[in-house]
């Protein structure tokens, strides 16, 4: 018999696994579930978006793309970013298409940390970050975020974890799970420290287009200054209603991209053929598609928070992203207490906080990825928990 | 302008209530039962229905759909005659068409006998009618925006997703 726990690599062998899984799983498992946990749109992607993709496959346009993507795509990309955002990228040097914005996340984090580089990472967030800092050797330094500051990332808890061994701030809004979106004031008070202790940014604003408020999306590399210290990182995913195309890119110096090209050429090859030219035709005819979803999110957003916010659990107005994250405190319960107890009794399936980083214990996760029918029944039974608690 | 989100909201869920619709579009539930009072009362929003599957009841139904070739009346064009058959309350709908035909319309009755019989009957003989053509629907696929058909029906295939 081998023993493998003493073969393989105990770094990778000692990540956890994420902690959403679970509710997935006892869902599964019901009937008449009403899920508000799945983080990815209910929209599909538009249809001259598919059509794109059919079209060249009708072609036969079946084998690599270069390995930093089409360039014609990295010009789309490129117009997109300085369209939307107002941030200028070359093209030939400074984009690189990915599988995924996740691709871009683990490229540019092995690309810039040395083992036991430190790797600050706010959370509540995303599930991957850690894993994928441990995975390149990295030590990852979390930085709690609360409602007192709206679960946003300040300058004072910032210079707080920052090191003689600090290389990289991770920074991702807008935020999975909890809505929040920094502005320009507030990434700008952000910068100031980046610059003073010369650190580098991963901004992943793969949400970006789902920005509701009135001053819209500030990309971190749009601030001065912060266009030589960024690397960007957005996708089809969320903006387009493309996660299964598994399409993203990175954006960023040019000294920068060029390392992780060359990991992506090794480890990937090129992104999907298919989906860079469905890509190409969503960048170019996509904007008003992506501005339609966005309506419909906000609606949904209104209409959830209003919902909560009126049986007692408390939100703070999220403004990006597909999701709310309600305080649970008032029930008495945790986060996973109050996840079980609810799909239990009213097979209503949400994601427990603390699946996002510890300082997510005491919220939940709930997503308006769905229709309003969906979200108001959901509401309904979730009000009848409570009253039964 | 803003105000008429609501119509397509209600389209789409007639149940949502006032107080859900204010919130939703960002305006004040005095402003929205107020707007939704004056499209009833204009005639904007000419009622409220439940989409029935009727092919999952006991409830026997038939339906067709009926072309109709007529002659124009010389002051009232189709509208006359379209007045006379809308008045059926066998009749669903009654479009004017362009094309091959004139008018479509749908008839619903008890059984497809009772429909033939609505036809031969109470429309064929009509004044002006020149010809009727009769189609079965034999199954409802889609209706008002919604799939009837189970088997098409859209499933949520997500969440199988770990880490997201």
């Amino acid at each position: 018999m081998i023993d493998y726990d003493k073969l393989v690599n105990p770094v990778i062998r000692q990540i956890k696994p994420s902690g959403i899984r679970r509710f997935f799983d006892i869902a599964n498992e019901m009937e008449d579930v009403i899920s508000l946990s799945v983080g990815e749109p209910d929209f599909h992607t538009p249809w001259h978006i598919r059509e794109a993709g059919i079209a060249s496959l009708e072609k036969g346009r079946t084998r690599y793309t270069p390995n930093r993507g089409f360039m014609q795509l990295r010009e789309e990309v490129s117009r997109f970013l300085s369209r939307h955002y107002g941030v200028e990228y070359a093209p030939e040097s400074q984009v690189l298409v990915t599988v995924g914005g996740s691709e871009a996340i683990d490229l540019c984090v092995r690309s810039l940390v040395c083992p036991g580089d430190e790797v600050l990472i706010p959370e509540p967030s995303f599930v991957c970050y850690v894993p994928i800092t441990q995975a390149a050797g990295g030590v990852p330094v979390i930085i709690e975020t609360g409602p007192e500051n709206g679960f946003k990332l300040t300058a004072e808890q910032l210079e707080a974890k920052i090191t003689e061994k600090t290389k990289l701030l991770i920074l991702p809004y807008p935020n999975n799970p909890t809505g929040a979106v920094m502005n320009r004031d507030e990434l700008l008070a952000v910068a100031r420290v980046v610059e003073r202790h010369n650190l580098l940014v991963l901004s992943d604003e793969i949400y970006a287009a789902l920005t509701y408020t009135q001053e819209g999306h500030v990309s971190f590399a749009s601030l001065p200054g912060m266009t030589e210290r960024t690397v960007l990182v957005n996708g089809f995913s969320k903006a387009h209603s493309m996660t299964g195309w598994r399409l993203g890119y990175a954006a960023g110096p040019q000294e920068l991209v060029k390392l992780m090209t060359k990991l992506h050429q090794f480890a990937i090859m090129s992104a999907p053929t298919t989906s860079q030219y469905a890509a190409i035709e969503a960048l170019k005819n996509g904007d008003e598609d992506m501005e339609y979803m966005r309506g419909q999110y906000d609606m949904r957003r209104r209409l959830i928070v209003d919902g909560l916010n009126r049986m007692g659990l408390k939100c703070f107005e999220p403004e990006g992203a597909f999701y709310v994250f309600p305080s649970v405190r008032s029930t008495g319960l945790t986060s996973q207490e109050f996840c079980e107890k609810l799909i239990y009794s009213k097979h209503v399936a949400v994601v427990p906080g603390d699946a996002f980083g510890a300082s997510g214990e005491g919220f939940v996760r709930i997503s308006y990825s769905y229709s309003i029918k969906h979200i108001t029944e959901a509401l309904e039974r979730i009000e009848a928990f409570l009253q039964e608690l | 302008m803003a105000m008429e989100q609501i119509l397509e909201l209600l389209q789409d869920d007639a149940k949502l209530t006032s107080q859900q619709l204010a919130v939703m579009l960002n305006e004040s539930e005095e402003d929205v039962a107020r707007a939704i009072a004056r499209y009833e009362r204009e005639g904007v929003i000419r009622g409220y229905h439940a989409l029935v599957n009727w092919e999952l009841t006991e409830t026997q139904k038939a339906s067709a759909l009926i072309e109709l070739r007529i002659t124009p009346k010389k002051d009232t064009g189709f509208d006359e005659i379209a007045g006379r058959i809308m008045n059926f309350p066998e009749v669903e709908s009654v479009y004017l068409m362009s094309g091959g035909y004139d008018l479509a319309v749908t008839v619903t009755g008890r059984t497809m006998q009772d429909v033939a019989m609505f036809v031969q009957k109470r429309l064929a003989t009509i004044d002006g009618v020149l010809s009727t053509a009769t189609h079965f629907m034999l199954t409802k696929y889609k209706d008002g925006g919604v799939i009837f058909h189970s088997d098409y029906e859209e499933i949520d295939e997500r969440g199988s997703n770990l880490c997201d």
